[in-house]
């Protein structure tokens, strides 16, 4: 399983790229971490997530 | 009369004590974007005694801005950069400040970034704000990052919050209350985010990290 955003997900062996493309987050304005450390976007459809992994999409809204 | 800059120095220790106020007068802070949340973030840094301040803003003071943002009525049209730089000097007359009109890209934010310490992102954008922090993120891993998500609207002053994401990276914001679907920004809200802000800078500079 696969934490993200304290949630768990059956999704061990897909991409970051994969989760996102089952998920409504624009790409554009979201940083994804996982175990820690931030993923860079031009990894996202090279990551495998692994059972274990805690991953956390932080999505931006506007305004400041 | 203005204080010396040794008169302004011992009231700082006095308040802060010696070895804490070393740590903010030697720390480099930069605040990108000077709106609501940056120049809120900005006075509450200087009021600190931060030793210097890299502000980045494109925009000028618009009659648009002076219900949240730390302007004037008589400094409408000029550069944000500028006033917002005599307000500062206004309240802490020796403060090092380094000012850049420009807008931020992914081209030149590491050159204008790269004395920071520590980074505010303050744009109003949510993709700008992505940018930054994925930037900041993948290319500077010595720097702290305190980012802000979520301030629009008449929400509760209590769901403003601090996250630390990574050891890096700490988010201010409700992290929901985007501007499109709330309409509006008010000066009490933003003010409550840009404190989170500043206060994280402190105690980051102090060394006291947010467990989570």
């Amino acid at each position: 399983m696969v934490k993200i955003n304290g949630e768990e997900w059956n999704i061990a062996g897909k991409t970051v790229a994969e989760y996102l493309a089952t998920t409504s987050y624009n790409s554009k304005r979201i940083a994804v971490e996982r175990n820690g450390d931030i993923v860079p976007k031009s990894q996202y459809g090279e990551i495998v997530l692994e059972d274990g992994d805690s991953v956390e999409v932080v999505s931006f809204v506007g305004g400041g | 009369m203005i204080p010396t800059k040794e008169e302004w120095n011992k009231a700082l220790c006095q308040r802060h004590g010696e070895d804490v106020q070393k740590k903010f007068s030697a720390a480099t802070v930069a605040v990108c974007g000077l709106g609501g949340l940056g120049s809120h973030i900005a006075i509450s840094l200087a009021r600190a005694g931060i030793g210097k301040l890299i502000l980045i803003d494109f925009d000028r003071v618009d009659i648009t801005n002076l219900h949240r943002q730390q302007y004037k009525v008589n400094q409408i049209g000029m550069d944000k950069t500028d006033a917002l730089s005599e307000n500062l000097r206004e309240i802490a007359p020796y403060i090092d400040i380094e000012r850049h009109t420009v807008r931020m890209t992914e081209d030149n934010a590491v050159e204008l970034l790269k004395d920071a310490d520590i980074i505010c992102e303050a744009f109003d954008d949510a993709e700008s704000k992505a940018m930054l922090t994925n930037l900041v993120l993948e290319t500077m891993p010595k720097t702290f990052l305190v980012a802000a998500s979520g301030m629009a609207g008449f929400g509760s002053a209590n769901s403003i919050r601090t996250r630390k994401i990574t050891s890096k990276f700490y988010l201010c914001g409700d992290e929901q209350s985007d501007v499109k679907t709330e309409g509006s920004l008010v000066s009490s809200r933003v003010m409550l985010c840009a404190a989170h802000q500043a206060h994280t800078v402190l105690r980051i500079l102090t060394e006291q990290f947010e467990t989570e």
